[in-house]
């Protein structure tokens, strides 16, 4: 970072650039200019720090001071107190929820403390757009160690031997993968990166290509060094604007600096990026899908085998990797095997990012060493449920995975045991539920999420999720019945075995995993017509409490379907069977004796 | 080629690498049930989106259960075809189908030869347990073809078809998931789009999204109106066809029979298309000789000449190539021939007024119901062929007449316009128009007798072939090409200056008419459009006279009424013109 | 012979843009992308167009417009409205915020206001999780909406 005394960091991720983070560096900026302070102090906008709950978040470096919530007006006081006086904001710090103190430096905060960033350990530190910061960062180290002293068939040895997996969700050994791909016979091969996140409630691979693009870039070249291939594709959503023109300055800038193009680093290797775009469909998440949106189709998949290592695009050799797969490339190759594989557990390697959200205290991106538990990342990590609720579920893998429960609470996070708890890796969505969700309406809500991003190719996915969807609609409707419970549980499980691809395997996940840990839920749903956490409108009952009932007849006379009975004086009783839950009653009635239940 | 063993339901089997389990198991008298799959092997057109799921079977060892029909055999694979796993998947595979599947069965056009309804049968369906919506869309009725999609199941045969096959890309894919469904450009209808009609998402549909438009209730209306006179003429592949229907094997021969029920179901005069089809050799054989000879003359004119009796190849060309619709032969086709006779000639001849002769065509063919509608092909509106029906409908006709075909008789057509040659029969099958001219014009242009008239070389299946026909030392090369997309090359050939044919055949249809969108269905089995090739040669080797010119109706018919061919009455009634069809841009 | 009919300075740009990919079928979502830029949404005329530029069916094209819920064929209202629809958004009232927006302009999603000032949409997670529920007017992005708090935003753009 060069010649500053200073440097004060602005988060430049979506949630904080949402909350006005560019005025705020825009402030930061002139009031540094105004105070002379121009060549001592540097403001930069970096990728996201993760802790979106609290933020814009800004950090001033070398003290490591980290502020939170940062408006656009506080600018001034940042640099007229801190820069220059040297004095903390008090103010603008962390304060802990519970013991409410205030927390000056990351290190301390629980937030970070579990944490452990190898895939994001630039997001945050770095100017994304000024590839010398990431230089300085040992970036592209890992590249031209790569050409310059090792073979390919080595740079693939070290990558196996980390026993890095798919970070998109299949957990495909990366090494395993890059091998296959390598021993394909083909003048053309394709690096492809696969940048389609499209899990609802996920945002680990935006955030990388936002805060760290000179990390994806540079594993693309090495991939392409290992298996063959001078041409790399970044497949990226259309709806990731921020991400898309970071990607395009690194690659601009690595091309400027010959970290892209013909006889890289002197080695004779060649090697470019393009880039191609999504265009909203959650299924070109899985690669023969993907591939074929590449070709300007639509984003259909088609079975497996061929995997696209031996045919893929254009019917070429190709490897498809995940973002934030690849950001763990150069760290693994610059800090060995041996470093990597002793994090995490037995056959999950390393760390996962995920997104931690929904009703947590520390809504934000996180990053833990494999083998972590849930709980640890709820309760240390997230600090908790937000409002003091009760804790009910946690949602890992998005519409692909599962709800998982208190009983699940000390499951180590790796691919094995998520599959075994009934959910899976996913991207790394973590959606953390409180007692007010209603288990039925969230298996809902992903069944509909996937009746709507189904590709309509094979009759499971295209019709048996949408029949998922009506069962589930029925009970949340109240009308559900005990056969529909096994009918679900049926049709989940030929789903599951008869889908094409991916998306439709893995569909029912949602609603096997809520059968399996609520199924007191759905029988209350069906034979008690009751939704416990409020949330299934027509199974409220609006029922008369006697002892605040006067007998005023207001309810009885105001009720456009003469469910009310009662004579004057006397306490008044709603039918149930006729009632169709207006409200108008409890609107009515200056007692407080109606009660919604 | 490596050999691998596994074990399907218990048998040990051994097949090559790269089978898929499908067929390994059909090998072995396994019959893995399919829906979305198609394999017409001669004809080396395959559909394998392993979309319907309804083949999946249990590979031990597997996760889930594998597509019979995409997934490879490997070595010691263990294979469970109907385990109950197998059966609960595939049954409510099925049952997921029916769940959005119109239940109208009985009034269905494809009740009884629906493959859905077939399956539904032999998997023993008796109960849906998971209904729900249906998914709805417009009905589009066009000249020729109906979608009612809501009976679609997405099996994309019609779009492989229509896109790989034809390649006139007028069916896509559209929307996704539980809306997913093929369709025209915005799901407008198939009369917007560059669809020719030739019907081949009919022949190979599944279910009754995709039937064609019926016109038997019209044939039955005019028969029964006794003003009016009302014949029929019957195109050659539909001989070789239309025992099917009647529990034949394919490629039983069935003229006789057929021109006794056209008799039973009372029209007036039963002729033959094959008539009609040596009066096309007459003029499209005299315009390639005319432009040939004006060649060797060093005269600049469009060459190669390309046949024109197919109506789906013309729409084709009209859509596809606008710009070069000065090089097929402005012959009409032989249906269209035999209207313009038909509505003048023969009417002269009974003496009844053209208003009150009604000419019904019996077509392999749907493309052929656009082209009677033709306005080009009508007087004072009156169409030269009023109705034409396809091979199925003549079936359902005779069905319903109460015709027990199988006691038929043989019986003959009538004449004049029913006489015809071996060589007005080929036109049925591909290569067979080539054929019949080669047949007239070498023995035109050389004044020498042909030995032989059987011209093997311009035989077969393959989609583009090619032969150099010895015309008494002047060297004639000739193209054939069957299936659209075959066309598309050999036309993008001659765009590019790259063509060194004198004349090329076209034929829309895969195997020509004998595999035409109005034929009884193949299902898949493509051995039947084989067999019907191998029918319409022998008809041809029957045939007494197997030269058009020697046709001594055809010879009268110059003598008394055309003159000669290419003759300006000849031109006016049997030649035509073609049209841009393709969309013109305009700025604001 | 149907006609298709452009401005002739959009048609123009739109020829640039398939000539700008090297008029490469492979391209089609890169020039849907760009075309949809230009004319705010992919009426069946661009379609058209771009087919023949690409030399692709124009079913083809409309097959994968009506593919991609990132194209869409109908004009957006000056102020797009979306609402994102993530999980975490979802469990933090989104639904509520999509049924008030609905109330409040008067038609559903997916859908344009008959003044043409509005449409509603949703989306799958923005990535501001932090903020949710979140809802985008045109770029800008609204942090933790409320029910109560719909008429205010739209009131900004009234």
């Amino acid at each position: 970072m060069g010649k500053y005394n200073m440097h004060v960091l602005v988060c430049g991720g979506t949630g904080c650039h949402a909350s006005e983070s560019e005025t705020l560096l825009q402030n930061l900026k002139t009031e540094v200019l105004e105070h002379g302070l121009e060549n001592e102090v540097q403001v930069i906008v970096t990728g996201c720090f993760g802790f979106c709950e609290k933020g814009p978040i800004v950090k001033i470096m070398p003290d490591n001071t980290f502020y939170t919530e940062v408006t656009p007006d506080d600018a001034r006081v940042i640099v007229e107190e801190h820069l220059i006086k040297g004095r903390k904001v008090n103010r603008l710090l962390y304060t802990h929820p519970e013991t409410k103190e205030t927390v000056a430096d990351s290190k301390h905060m629980d937030f970070y403390k579990k944490q452990l960033r190898i895939a994001l350990r630039n997001c945050g530190f770095i100017d994304p757009e000024n590839i010398e910061e990431y230089i300085a960062r040992d970036g592209y180290e890992a590249l031209a160690r790569s050409l310059n002293e090792l073979t390919p068939e080595q740079v693939i040895e070290i990558i196996k031997k980390s026993g890095l997996r798919g970070r998109g969700g299949g957990g495909f050994p990366t090494g395993l993968k890059w091998e296959i791909t390598r021993k394909s016979v083909s003048d053309i091969k394709y690096v492809v990166c696969n940048a389609d996140e499209g899990d609802p409630g996920a945002f680990m691979d935006r955030s990388i290509l936002e805060g760290d693009p000179h990390s994806v870039i540079e594993a693309m070249a090495i991939c392409g060094y290992c298996i063959g291939s001078s041409i790399g594709l970044v497949y990226i959503r259309a709806e990731y604007p921020l991400a898309i023109e970071r990607l395009k300055t690194a690659i601009a800038q690595a091309r400027d600096y010959g970290l892209l193009g013909e006889d890289i680093f002197g080695s004779g290797f060649n090697f470019d990026i393009e880039l191609r775009y999504g265009a909203g469909a959650f299924v070109c998440g899985e690669e023969t899908a993907l591939i074929h949106s590449m070709e300007g189709l639509r984003g259909e998949p088609t079975v497996k085998p061929p995997f696209p290592s031996v045919s893929g695009y254009f019917g070429q050799p190709t490897n498809v990797n995940n973002v934030e797969t690849l950001a763990n490339v150069p760290p693994i190759i610059n800090q060995g095997p041996e470093w990597f594989s002793t994090i995490g557990n037995e056959k999950s390697k390393g760390t996962k990012v995920f997104a931690l959200a929904g009703k947590i205290n520390n809504v934000g991106l996180i990053e833990v060493p494999m083998g972590t538990t849930l709980r640890e990342v709820i309760y240390e990590i997230g600090e908790g449920i937000k409002d003091g609720k009760k804790f009910k579920a946690v949602q890992t893998g998005g519409p692909s995975g599962g709800c998982l429960t208190e009983k699940h609470l000390d499951t180590p996070i790796d691919y094995e045991n998520l599959i075994a708890s009934g959910s899976m890796m996913g991207s790394g969505g973590m959606i953390v539920m409180d007692e007010d969700d209603c288990m039925v309406s969230v298996a809902k809500f992903y069944l509909e999420f996937t009746v709507e991003e189904s590709c309509g190719k094979c009759t499971p996915c295209r019709v048996g999720n949408k029949r998922l969807h009506e069962i589930l609609d029925k009970i949340t409707q109240g009308n559900g019945t005990r056969e529909d419970l096994d009918r679900l549980r049926n049709l989940s499980h030929v789903i599951k075995d008869t889908a094409l691809c991916g998306l439709g395997q893995t569909s029912p996940n949602p609603v096997l995993s809520t059968l399996d840990n609520f199924w007191d839920e759905f029988v209350e749903h069906v034979v008690d017509k009751k939704c416990r956490s409020g949330q299934c409108k027509a199974l409220l009952q609006y029922v008369i409490v006697p002892e605040n009932c006067v007998g005023c007849t207001a309810c009885a006379r105001n009720c456009p379907v003469n469910a009310i009975s009662g004579e004057r004086k006397e306490i008044h009783l709603i039918d149930q069977s006729i009632c169709i839950k207006c409200g108008v009653c409890m609107e009515k009635c200056k007692f407080n004796a109606v009660l919604v239940k | 080629m490596e050999t691998i063993k596994l074990k399907i339901d218990g048998k040990d089997v051994t097949t090559t690498k790269g089978t898929t389990i499908l067929k390994a198991a059909k090998e072995f008298g396994i019959q893995i049930p399919t829906l979305c799959y198609l394999h017409l092997e001669d004809l080396n057109i395959e559909n394998k989106p392993a979309g319907c799921r309804v083949c999946v079977v249990e590979v031990e060892g597997r996760r889930n259960l594998a597509p019979a029909c995409a997934t490879e055999c490997t070595d010691g694979m263990v294979i469970n075809t109907h385990n109950i796993r197998v059966l609960n998947a595939r049954k409510t595979v099925l049952e997921l189908i029916l769940s959005d599947h119109p239940t109208d069965c009985l009034v269905c056009a494809k009740n009884g030869i629906c493959e859905l309804q077939t399956m539904a049968q032999e998997m023993g369906i008796r109960e849906l347990h998971y209904q729900g919506e249906q998914s709805h869309y417009r009905e589009d009725t066009s000249p020729a073809i109906i979608r009612d999609v809501d009976k679609c199941i997405m099996c994309r045969r019609c779009e492989m078809m229509c896109n790989e096959v034809q390649t006139v890309g007028a069916l896509s894919a559209v929307n996704r998931g539980f809306m997913s469904v093929v369709a025209p450009a915005f799901e407008m209808n198939l009369d917007h789009s560059v669809c020719t009609y030739c019907g081949q998402c009919v022949a190979v549909c599944p279910t009754g999204a995709l039937t064609e438009v019926d016109h038997t209730n019209n044939v039955i209306r005019a028969l029964a109106d006794p003003t009016k006179t009302v014949i029929v003429q019957t195109a050659p592949a539909v001989r070789a066809a239309l025992g099917e229907e009647f529990g034949l094997p394919a490629g039983t021969l069935v003229t006789g029979k057929l021109t006794a029920a056209l008799r039973r179901l009372g029209f007036n005069y039963v002729f033959d298309t094959d008539f009609a089809a040596d009066l096309t050799i007459m003029e499209e054989g005299t315009e390639l000789l005319n432009r040939l000879n004006r060649h060797l003359k060093g005269e600049k004119v469009a060459l190669p000449i390309l046949t024109s009796c197919c109506p789906a190849w013309v729409n084709f060309f009209e859509h596809q190539f606008p710009d070069m619709r000065d090089i097929p032969s402005t012959a009409r086709s032989p249906q269209q021939m035999f209207g313009a006779i038909a509505k003048t000639y023969f009417a002269d001849k009974i003496q009844v007024k053209r208003e009150n002769l009604v000419v019904v065509s019996v077509m392999p063919c749907l493309a052929k119901k656009y082209e009677c509608q033709r306005e080009e092909f009508a007087t004072d509106g009156n169409p030269d062929v009023d109705f034409s029906i396809s091979t199925r409908e003549l079936a359902h006709l005779i069905k319903q007449s109460n015709i027990d075909f199988m006691s038929l008789p043989d019986e003959d057509f009538d004449n004049p316009l029913g006489e015809s040659t071996g060589a007005g029969v080929i036109f049925g099958t591909t290569g067979g128009v080539i054929e019949a001219a080669v047949r007239t014009a070498y023995e035109v242009q050389t004044g020498k007798k042909l030995e032989n008239v059987d011209f093997k070389e311009l035989r077969g299946m393959e989609y583009i072939r090619e032969a150099t026909i010895d015309f008494d030392g002047l060297p004639i090369r000739i193209g054939i090409a069957h299936g659209l997309g075959n066309a598309r090359e050999l036309l993008q050939d001659i765009k590019d200056g790259k063509s060194h044919f004198h004349a090329i055949e076209i034929m829309a249809c895969p195997g020509g008419c004998i595999g035409g969108g109005g034929q009884p269905l193949h299902h898949g089995d493509s051995s039947i459009i084989k067999a019907r090739q191998k029918a319409i040669y022998e008809e041809d080797r029957n045939k007494a006279i197997r030269k058009s010119h020697e046709n001594p109706y055809i010879i009268e018919l110059y003598e008394k009424f055309l003159g000669k061919p290419m003759s300006d009455k000849a031109h006016h009634l049997l030649h035509t013109h073609y049209f841009d069809k393709s969309k013109e841009i305009t700025v604001e | 012979m149907a006609t298709i009919t452009l401005p002739a300075s959009k048609l123009d740009q739109l020829k640039d843009v398939c000539k700008s990919f090297n008029n490469d079928k492979k391209e089609l979502i890169n020039v849907l992308h760009k075309a949809q830029g230009i004319f705010g949404y992919l009426p069946a005329e661009v379609q058209e167009i771009i087919a023949r530029e690409l030399n692709i069916s124009v079913a083809h094209v409309y097959g994968v417009v009506s593919f991609y819920s990132f194209f869409t064929m109908l004009p957006k209202g000056e102020h797009p409205i979306s609402i994102c629809l993530g999980t975490a958004c979802y469990v933090r009232g989104a639904e509520k915020v999509i049924d008030e927006f609905k109330k409040h302009l008067q038609i559903k999603v997916g859908e344009t206001t008959a003044d043409g000032k509005f449409s509603l949409s949703c989306l799958r997670c923005v990535g501001a999780c932090g903020l949710a529920p979140v809802v985008l007017v045109g770029e800008k992005v609204y942090g933790r909406v409320a029910p109560d708090g719909v008429k205010k935003i739209l009131e900004e753009y009234t």
